[in-house]
């Protein structure tokens, strides 16, 4: 067992993957990607099914040979390695635990391949820390699905991997209970301090958990950056289409004065912080995301940016807020939505109204970008 | 795999009038059983204690309830019990292990060859046993390839013969009772969760601790099934041994068949049948609680 890989022991750092790229026969599913995954960290790959965020994740595995390119764990080549001599660990989408192992044999499996001593004291720890010590002489079909879950995060960080890659872990468990585990998951992972990387389609599940999220479409990376970072200052329709809602207007570039740009948003002259304009041409897509505007009667005095003449063709109560529709003279129909706590006037449908936002809410997208862009994705599975 | 076990499990709570329909269904096979298996159980039972009627016809019988029958039954026949065994676990064990690489070859490396691979396990029922068996002793027989590759070799001198040996007649009953073996071991592989095999290699476990560990437990439910419905018909199996052997390879099958058919002893033929049963129910039994699949299943 000499030559076995020692989790615990492995040269461990940054995850580097470097060009890395996965063709099936002429569908390409991962196009030439490059990231750097820090040591530590929880970082979430999102994006739409077919996007080849778990294509990626299974490179990482060694459950997929890249069709070219490399993947590095901090100066260690793993490209080659086996998928069982990687100090990499899985919790597979469904689990795939051993239905004819116990679960504390489930848990107890890595550690056994390995030749490690004190398996009973290991595994022990690691079941009390997902709090199922309990169930160790069970079959895995006696549990839950939220337990079958816990377990098999268990049976992936008793190994004390460098990396543990999670695919889709929550999708067969319910709204609740995936709430409940992604907070658990999160405080695992500060727990044991393993680098988390985290699959998903679900745009909530990566911003509540991930420090950082890399928005994948088509086999390429659309945008990296923090939950935060990537819902205000999206720099493509797509990442702004994923995650949440938004409002596209055109608009052109009339001038610069310092860290300030003035845009002629359908005749009304806006101001955007230079810096959230991801541009470089006079066309512009500006966004403004549904929930940034306030609405007003006609006359009321606003700050910041306005828009004028727009009347209110749908209202909708949704409890925590009110979802407003506003057609605007240029025929666009914008989504607005306002807190339910007195602060929007009291409107009715076919209303005249104005809307206004701060300037450092809006973002700038080329104006040759798709506005539908991720629109289908968002809506996926 | 766990949600659909759970899924079953749960997903019937039938009504009053919905309770009595399995009873309904089941109606058919049980009348169907009670008349052709029952019955005569109970009919043979009956003629296993009779002794013959005291200078009467061949073939008259009257009831004595002589249990003495079974004792003399299985002892002028130890022989022959012990080799229908032996020759039933040779085979059974000869098919495992040429059922179980092919049964894995066609669950996961035959891609899109499956189906017809699946037909060429089940082509051989569309001809006879007997006209098989018969083949069989032509393949084996002094003209035929197996002979004559094996004289090429030098493995057997130039006037060895197998026809007519214990092992034509174990090679035929194997051949026999082979798809019997394949298909349950295919259906266990195949229904193995690929992701289970690629958890247990993420786990550290290399190709052959995988299957070690994961994949040949989790085939035991059709490992268990094959052996048996290989096992059970090859101990009372009489036509290999009939066609393919000689007088001292004969089997408990064919002493039943000649005490029946020929000599017209319907009590001994009778009482070895029980004989047979009864041991075979043993063995069985014994086998199950050791393999102890039930779990799995």
């Amino acid at each position: 067992m000499a030559n076995h890989p020692d989790a615990a022991a492995a040269k461990t750092g940054d995850l580097k993957l470097s060009s890395l790229t996965k063709s099936f026969g002429d569908f390409l599913a991962v196009d030439d990607l490059d990231l750097v995954i820090p040591k530590g960290s929880f970082f979430a790959l999102l994006g739409p099914s077919g996007c080849g965020k778990t294509t990626t994740l299974r490179m990482i595995a060694g459950l997929e040979e890249p069709t070219s390119g490399k993947i590095y764990l901090g100066d260690t080549d793993l490209t080659d390695t086996k998928s069982y001599r990687r100090p990499v660990n899985t919790v597979f989408q469904n689990y795939a635990l051993f239905p004819h192992l116990t679960i504390f044999e489930n848990v107890a499996f890595g550690l056994r391949r390995r030749g490690i001593k004190d398996v009973k004291e290991a595994v022990e720890k690691v079941l009390a820390l997902v709090e199922l010590a309990h169930l160790r002489d069970r079959k895995p079909t006696q549990l839950s699905g939220g337990q079958q879950q816990r377990i098999a995060v268990a049976r992936a960080i008793v190994n004390r991997p460098a990396l543990l890659l999670l695919d889709e872990p929550l999708g067969a468990l319910d709204l609740k209970l995936r709430r409940q585990m992604q907070i658990e998951l999160k405080w695992i992972q500060t727990e044991v301090g393993i680098t988390f990387v985290h699959v998903t389609h679900d745009q909530e599940e990566a911003m509540t958990m991930a420090d950082t999220i890399a928005v994948m479409n088509e086999g390429r990376i659309e945008q990296l950056g923090s939950p935060a970072d990537l819902y205000e200052n999206p720099k493509t329709a797509f990442v702004a289409n994923f995650l949440g809602q938004s409002n596209f207007i055109k608009g052109t570039l009339e001038s610069t004065s310092g860290a300030d740009q003035f845009v002629n948003l359908q005749g009304t002259r806006i101001a955007i912080p230079a810096a959230r304009n991801s541009s470089t041409h006079k066309s512009l897509l500006v966004g403004i995301r549904p929930e940034k505007f306030r609405i007003h009667n006609v006359g009321d005095s606003t700050t910041g940016n306005k828009l004028e003449g727009g009347i209110v063709t749908d209202i909708s109560f949704v409890g925590v807020s009110t979802q407003y529709q506003v057609e605007m003279p240029w025929k666009q129909e914008l989504m607005i939505f306002e807190q339910n706590d007195g602060g929007a006037p009291n409107l009715r449908k076919g209303d005249a109204v104005t809307l206004s936002w701060e300037p450092h809410f809006t973002f700038a997208l080329d104006g040759d970008e798709d506005v539908t862009s991720g629109l289908s994705g968002a809506d996926a599975e | 795999m766990a949600f659909a076990h759970a899924g079953t499990a749960t997903a019937s709570k039938p009504g009053r009038a919905g309770m009595r329909i399995p009873y309904l269904l089941l109606l058919p096979g049980l009348l169907w059983l009670f008349m052709f298996f029952i019955l005569p159980l109970i009919n043979l039972a009956e003629t296993s204690t009779k002794t013959a009627v005291a200078g009467g016809e061949t073939g008259s019988y009257e009831q004595t309830f002589r249990l003495q029958n079974y004792v003399d039954a299985f002892s002028e026949n130890s022989a022959q019990f012990s080799r229908s065994f032996i020759y039933a676990l040779l085979s059974t064990l000869l098919a495992l292990a040429i059922s179980y690489p092919l049964a894995y070859a066609i669950a996961f490396k035959s891609g899109k060859y499956k189906n017809i691979l699946l037909v060429l396990v089940i082509a051989p029922f569309f001809t006879s046993f007997l006209l098989r068996t018969i083949a069989w002793k032509q393949i084996l027989g002094a003209e035929g390839p197996v002979i004559s590759v094996l004289r090429t070799l030098h493995l057997i001198g130039a006037d060895t013969s197998i026809t007519a040996t214990a092992f034509a007649v174990v090679t035929g009953m194997t051949y026999n009772f082979l798809p019997f073996m394949t298909l349950p071991i295919y259906a266990s592989l195949e229904r193995i969760d690929p992701r289970l095999m690629e958890a247990s290699g993420d786990l550290y476990a290399n190709g052959l601790t995988t299957f070690r560990r994961v994949t040949f437990p989790l085939s035991m439910p059709g490992v268990v099934a094959g052996t048996l419905l290989t096992f059970i018909p090859a101990a009372g199996d009489y036509v290999n041994a009939q066609i393919l052997g000689n007088p001292t390879t004969k089997m408990i099958g064919n002493v039943i068949d000649s005490r029946f058919f020929r000599i017209v002893d319907y009590p001994t033929a009778a009482a070895l049948s029980f004989t047979l049963m009864a041991a075979i129910l043993i063995l069985v039994t014994v086998y199950i609680r050791r393999a102890g699949t039930d779990e799995l299943v």
